[in-house]
């Protein structure tokens, strides 16, 4: 390691020190802990949420995920760009944003508990937060600690250690306004480091034409194994109905480009900034943001092949050895000049830190605010944010120690379970909170009880399909075949070879949870506030804007 | 289209720089535009 990236690193973890400082000291009580006080910087809400959104698994994951499926995955940055962003800031977020100040709302899961008048609703979604988010975390942890001991030559325990603690230093003391501060600043390194990759990716394969022209000549250098899974070549769809279709369609585009309106973490951004304006000033800063950082990670990701096909020969995955999370970094290695290496370095760090800061924020606040205090506690305070930082140590020792033991008892089952932490937590919220949450902000018929059915109903349809039906998830969670004595309900075993049980192009264990777990939630929603009592008018009133909110009383 | 074969990836990339410019036109045009409805 160069003195120069040693230099480079410890200014980049004095301007994070500096600004989880700032948030110290600027955080006096518990709407500064947990919103910022209603009023952060568009630029800062903006970039704090696309840092949030984007970890080092959407660009080393996904990227490597591309250089397989090819570029028909862009259909996920645009549905990130115009649902994640768009129509997320415009339509979710200014009524979220008005509904949280009119209920005094500080957290998504307290949102939804007071907008359906339940103490249950509010404790049930922190309590899956905490539940799952631990699992994501811990996704982007271990990536991030083997990347680190890798750089570093650093031992993978050292380096989980000492990158949690710094997480854990800004999180604990500085609040909301500690995390959006450093994601402001590590989306902006981000962006340079992304946009420069994506120019020289474009440059050294002569131009944005020919590159694509390329990629598109290699149709016949598709594996065979690909090609029997409906691989039609880089540039083109999959074959539809088959198991990459199913893939990339229902668990890449729609599990993700679906998922992220319900995100927690996310959602919560809304409520920080003090006005509409600042929404709208927001989206061409996340807009551009998703695009020069997603869109980049799945275009050269994709056009890596074309690199190696150029130079050695060979197509991406067979130069990784089979192993998708390496083709990125193997790119990079290759492609790129030694100094960018360094740039890269601290993105793939910021992106890291970003969403984990969240992640651990996020379960902070479920568990201290929204099921100890609220929903246990009944509304009683202890000690203004003390439960809620109790909480933030909470979640961070638990995905520490996800991470360790994953590592340290199962091995390469335990990563892969890991790896499969992203797509459940989507997923997951997505089933759960969405249908709730768009009948929160959208509907005045639906009702308290109608609200708890589609979180149970989607949540356990999401959760059993994961465990015994998706044959991705349920193969990694071993509980399949452990109850049933195979990896997925979805497979038969004839003559000793697997064959995938499927209704015309349905190929069922290919499925997304969130094609079965939606459904199931927005039906169960309906049909129970169909015939059960309405929330009272006065409520109601309050809820859409039409009389005066309740005091403030944090 | 743009070397890509599939008209639908074709699709799929020109619509991720066309709703990124849409994010743009719509702050440049909605800037100091507040909620319609108004703490």
């Amino acid at each position: 390691m160069s003195i120069w990236m040693i230099i480079i690193v410890v200014a980049y973890l004095c301007a994070i020190g500096y600004l989880g400082f700032r948030g110290f000291k600027s955080t006096k009580n518990a709407t500064d802990y947990l919103l910022g006080g209603r009023e952060a910087h568009p630029y800062v809400m903006a970039m704090s949420y696309g840092a949030t959104f984007i970890s080092t698994s959407a660009i080393i994951g996904f990227g490597g995920a591309s250089a397989i499926f090819g570029m028909s995955l862009l259909w996920l940055p645009f549905l990130n760009i115009f649902l994640g962003i768009f129509i997320a800031f415009w339509l979710f977020g200014s009524r979220t944003r008005r509904m949280g100040l009119r209920l005094d709302a500080h957290t998504f899961p307290e949102l939804l508990g007071r907008r359906f008048q339940s103490r249950f609703i509010q404790g049930a979604a922190g309590l899956i937060i905490f539940l799952f988010v631990p699992m994501y975390a811990s996704a982007v942890l271990t990536g991030a600690a083997k990347y680190l001991a890798y750089q570093f030559g650093m031992e993978y325990n050292t380096a989980l250690f000492v990158f949690s603690v710094i997480i854990a230093l800004y999180v604990v003391m500085g609040g909301i306004k500690g995390v959006m501060y450093t994601d402001a600043l590590q989306a902006t390194i981000m962006l340079i480091g992304l946009s420069f990759l994506l120019v020289m990716t474009y440059q050294k394969l002569g131009g944005v034409t020919t590159a694509h022209q390329a990629l598109t000549d290699m149709a016949e250098l598709v594996p065979a194994k690909l090609q029997a899974a409906g691989h039609q070549g880089w540039t083109r769809m999959p074959k539809f109905g088959t198991p990459l279709w199913w893939t990339a369609v229902s668990t890449i585009i729609m599990g993700v480009g679906i998922g992220v309106l319900a995100q927690p973490q996310l959602a919560v951004r809304y409520m920080t900034v003090k006005s509409g304006k600042e929404l709208n000033r927001a989206i061409p800063i996340g807009g551009v943001f998703i695009l020069l950082t997603a869109g980049v990670a799945y275009i050269v990701g994709s056009l890596s092949n074309v690199f190696f096909q150029q130079t050695v020969g060979k197509i991406s995955i067979a130069v990784a050895g089979g192993d998708v999370e390496q083709i990125i970094p193997m790119y990079l290695q290759a492609a790129t000049p030694s100094w960018f290496s360094v740039l890269f370095m601290l993105t793939l760090m910021s992106a890291a830190m970003s969403t984990l800061s969240s992640q651990f924020h996020v379960m902070g606040t479920s568990i201290g605010r929204d099921l100890v205090e609220e929903s246990i506690g009944k509304g009683k305070r202890v000690g203004g944010t003390l439960a809620t930082r109790i909480g933030v140590m909470a979640g961070i020792l638990a995905s520490v120690y996800l991470s360790f033991v994953i590592e340290e008892k199962f091995g390469k089952t335990g990563t892969s379970i890991v790896a499969r932490g992203t797509a459940i937590f989507f997923g997951l919220c997505a089933c759960a909170f969405l249908p709730m949450y768009v009948a929160g902000l959208w509907n005045r018929r639906v009702t308290k009880a109608g609200a708890i059915s589609g979180l149970l109903g989607g949540a356990c349809s999401s959760l059993l399909w994961m465990i015994f039906v998706q044959e991705k998830a349920s193969t990694a969670l071993l509980l399949c075949n452990r109850f049933f004595g195979t990896r997925s309900l979805a497979i038969q075993l004839v003559d000793g070879k697997e064959i995938f049980v499927h209704s015309g192009p349905i190929i069922w264990a290919f499925v997304d949870p969130i094609l079965i777990g939606l459904p199931i939630s927005i039906l169960a929603t309906v049909l129970v506030s169909k015939f059960t009592e309405k929330l009272p008018e006065e409520h109601l009133d309050l809820c859409m804007g039409k009389s005066q909110p309740r005091t403030q009383q944090h | 289209m743009l070397g890509i074969e599939d008209p639908w990836v074709g699709l799929a990339y020109l619509l991720c720089i066309i709703s990124a410019l849409l994010c743009l036109v719509w702050g440049v045009f909605k800037w100091n535009t507040d909620d319609p409805q108004q703490e």
